[in-house]
C-alpha cells in the first residue's frame, strides 16, 4: 500500500536520509526505529506529504504523492491520520472541539451525529468526562489520547504515529501502545509507528525497520529483529531496554 | 511576502469563506480595541486642542481650532495612530498565536486534515482587519474631536458653535474618504505582516519561544514602519 523508494533528503547540506527504501502492505503496522536525529520523523513527514524528497518517491496505492495535484493530495490526506509527537491539539479549543473539528470541517454530518461520534471516540481512548477540558488542563498521557482520538475520528486507512510515547512515564507509555494496538485491531489501518520503545513495541507491530546513518539497516519481523546478530541492532536494543 | 499576500488575496476572493471566524476576528481586532482607541483618540484630541489653540491664537485664528483638530485627526492622526495601536494590541497577538501554532505543529495538523491554513488563519484576519480598521479610525476621530472640544470649548472658552460650525464648513467628504482609504490599507498591512511573520516562525526566526518572540517583535516593528511609509506614499502621491 505504501512504497518508499530511494528517499534522499538534506537540510543545510547535511544529508539526513541517504536512500531509504521499504514497503508496507495494507493493514500492516511497522515500527520505524533508530537513534535520535536519524531522520525517522522526517521520513514520516514525507509519507504525509508535508516534506518533499530531494530524490526518490513515496507512493500510496501506486501513486507518487509528490506528483499529486492539490486536490488529490487533499483526498489522500483525508484517508490519513497523524499523531504528532506533541499532540498538535488546537490549544484554543476543548478536547471535544478538537476531536469534532475534522468532522465539522470535512463532513456534512448533523451536530447530533458528530457529538455521538466524538463521544464514542473519546470513550475508545479512555477520555470520557474530559471532553470540556482544554489541552493545557490535561496531562501528557491524556493529551496523546485526545490527539489519537482526533486522528482516528475520520476512520483513516493509514495512521502515522510520531513518537507517541515520548515524554510519558513507562506505565502511561505502555498504555498508549496498548491503545494503539487495540485501535489497530479494531480499525485495521496501515500504520507507521516511529518509536524508541524497543522491545515493548515488538508485540504490536508486524515489522521493524531500523534507520542508521541515513540508510535502512534492518527490515525484519519483530522476532528476526530481536534475534539479529548485528552489533548495532543489539547495541540499540540494549540501550533502549535500559532506557525503558 | 509578496507570494504570501497574493495567496491570501486569492483565497479571500475564492469561496468558501469561514464566516464565523471572520466575525470572531472582527470582535478580537475591532471590538476589543475600542477602549484603547477611545482613550488614545481622546487624549490625542486634547493635545491637539491645546497645541492648536495656542498656535492659532498667535495669529488670531483660534476660531479655526475645530477644523484644525478635525482635519488633523480625520486625514492623518486617526488612521495612523489607530493603526499603530492595533498593531501593538492585535497584530502582535496574531503573530504570536500563529507562530505558536506553527512551532507546535498545529498548522501541519490543519494541512493533514486536508484543510487550507490560509482559509482558517489568514483570510479571516485580513477581512476583519479591512473592516475593523476604518471603523476604529472613525471612533478615534470622534473621540479626538470630543477631546479637542473639551479643551478648546470647555477649558479655554471657545464657543461650541464656532468649534463645530467652522469644522462643518472646512471638512468635506473627500477628507473623510481619504482617512477611510488609509485605515483600510493599514488594515491590510497589519494583517499581512503579522500573519506572514507568524506563519513563517521557525523558518526565518528560529524555533521555540525565542522564535515566536523574534517574529512578534519583527511584526510590530515592520508593520509600524510600513504604516508610516505607506502613509507618506498615500499622502504625497495619491491625494
Amino acid at each position: 500500500m505504501i512504497k518508499i523508494k530511494d528517499i534522499h533528503k538534506s537540510f543545510d547540506e547535511k544529508e539526513v536520509l541517504k536512500g531509504i527504501s521499504f514497503e508496507i502492505k495494507k493493514g500492516d503496522i511497522i515500527a520505524l526505529i533508530g537513534g535520535s536525529g536519524c531522520g525517522k520523523s522526517v521520513l514520516l513527514k514525507h509519507v504525509a506529504g508535508l516534506l518533499q524528497p530531494d530524490h526518490g518517491q513515496v507512493s500510496v496505492d501506486g501513486k507518487d504523492i509528490s506528483l499529486l495535484s492539490g486536490r488529490e493530495l487533499k483526498k489522500l490526506r483525508s484517508r490519513l491520520g497523524f499523531l504528532f509527537q506533541g499532540g498538535a491539539l488546537f490549544d484554543s479549543m476543548t478536547v471535544f472541539e478538537n476531536v469534532a473539528f475534522p468532522l465539522e470541517e470535512k463532513t456534512r454530518l448533523s451536530t447530533k451525529i458528530i457529538q455521538e461520534r466524538v463521544l464514542n471516540e473519546l470513550e475508545r481512548v479512555g477520555l470520557s468526562g474530559s471532553e470540556h477540558k482544554y489541552p493545557s488542563q490535561i496531562s501528557g498521557g491524556m493529551l496523546k489520547r485526545a490527539a489519537l482520538a482526533r486522528a482516528l475520528v475520520m476512520d483513516p486507512e493509514i495512521m502515522l504515529f510520531d513518537e507517541p510515547t515520548t515524554g510519558l512515564d513507562p506505565v502511561i507509555g505502555l498504555a498508549i501502545l496498548s491503545l494503539i494496538d487495540s485501535c489497530h485491531k479494531q480499525l485495521s489501518f496501515t500504520g507507521i509507528l516511529v518509536t524508541h520503545e524497543i522491545p515493548r513495541v515488538l508485540d504490536i507491530v508486524d515489522r521493524v525497520v531500523m534507520i542508521h546513518e541515513g540508510v535502512v539497516l534492518a527490515d525484519e519481523t519483530p522476532q528476526g529483529f530481536f534475534s539479529s546478530g548485528d552489533p548495532i541492532i543489539q547495541g540499540f536494543i540494549g540501550k533502549t531496554a535500559e532506557g525503558s | 511576502m509578496g507570494i504570501f499576500l497574493f495567496k491570501t488575496v486569492f483565497f479571500t476572493v475564492i469561496p468558501p469563506l469561514k464566516f464565523v471566524r471572520v466575525l470572531k476576528q472582527i470582535r478580537f481586532i475591532g471590538f476589543h480595541s475600542t477602549v484603547l482607541i477611545l482613550l488614545t483618540g481622546g487624549f490625542a484630541g486634547m493635545v491637539l486642542g491645546f497645541q492648536g489653540y495656542y498656535s492659532l491664537s498667535r495669529f488670531g485664528s483660534d476660531a479655526f481650532l475645530g477644523p484644525v483638530v478635525a482635519l488633523s485627526l480625520i486625514k492623518e492622526l486617526g488612521p495612523v495612530l489607530s493603526a499603530l495601536m492595533v498593531t501593538g494590541r492585535a497584530g502582535s497577538a496574531i503573530t504570536a498565536e500563529i507562530g505558536i501554532m506553527r512551532i507546535s505543529e498545529q498548522i501541519d495538523a490543519l494541512k493533514l486534515m486536508g484543510l487550507n491554513p490560509y482559509r482558517y488563519l489568514v483570510v479571516p484576519n485580513l477581512i476583519a482587519g479591512m473592516i475593523a480598521l476604518p471603523l476604529l479610525g472613525a471612533i478615534f476621530d470622534v473621540a479626538g474631536i470630543f477631546g479637542g472640544y473639551l479643551i478648546g470649548v470647555k477649558l479655554l472658552g471657545l464657543s461650541a458653535g464656532t468649534y463645530f460650525g467652522e469644522m462643518a464648513t472646512h471638512v468635506n467628504i473627500k477628507d473623510v474618504i481619504e482617512g477611510i482609504y488609509k485605515s483600510f490599507s493599514f488594515g491590510i498591512i497589519i494583517i499581512w505582516v503579522s500573519c506572514f511573520k507568524g506563519y513563517y516562525t521557525g523558518i526565518f526566526t528560529g524555533f521555540g519561544a525565542e522564535g515566536v518572540s523574534k517574529s512578534t517583535t519583527q511584526a510590530v516593528v515592520l508593520s509600524s514602519v510600513l504604516i508610516l511609509v505607506w502613509d507618506y506614499f498615500m499622502t504625497s502621491v495619491l491625494f
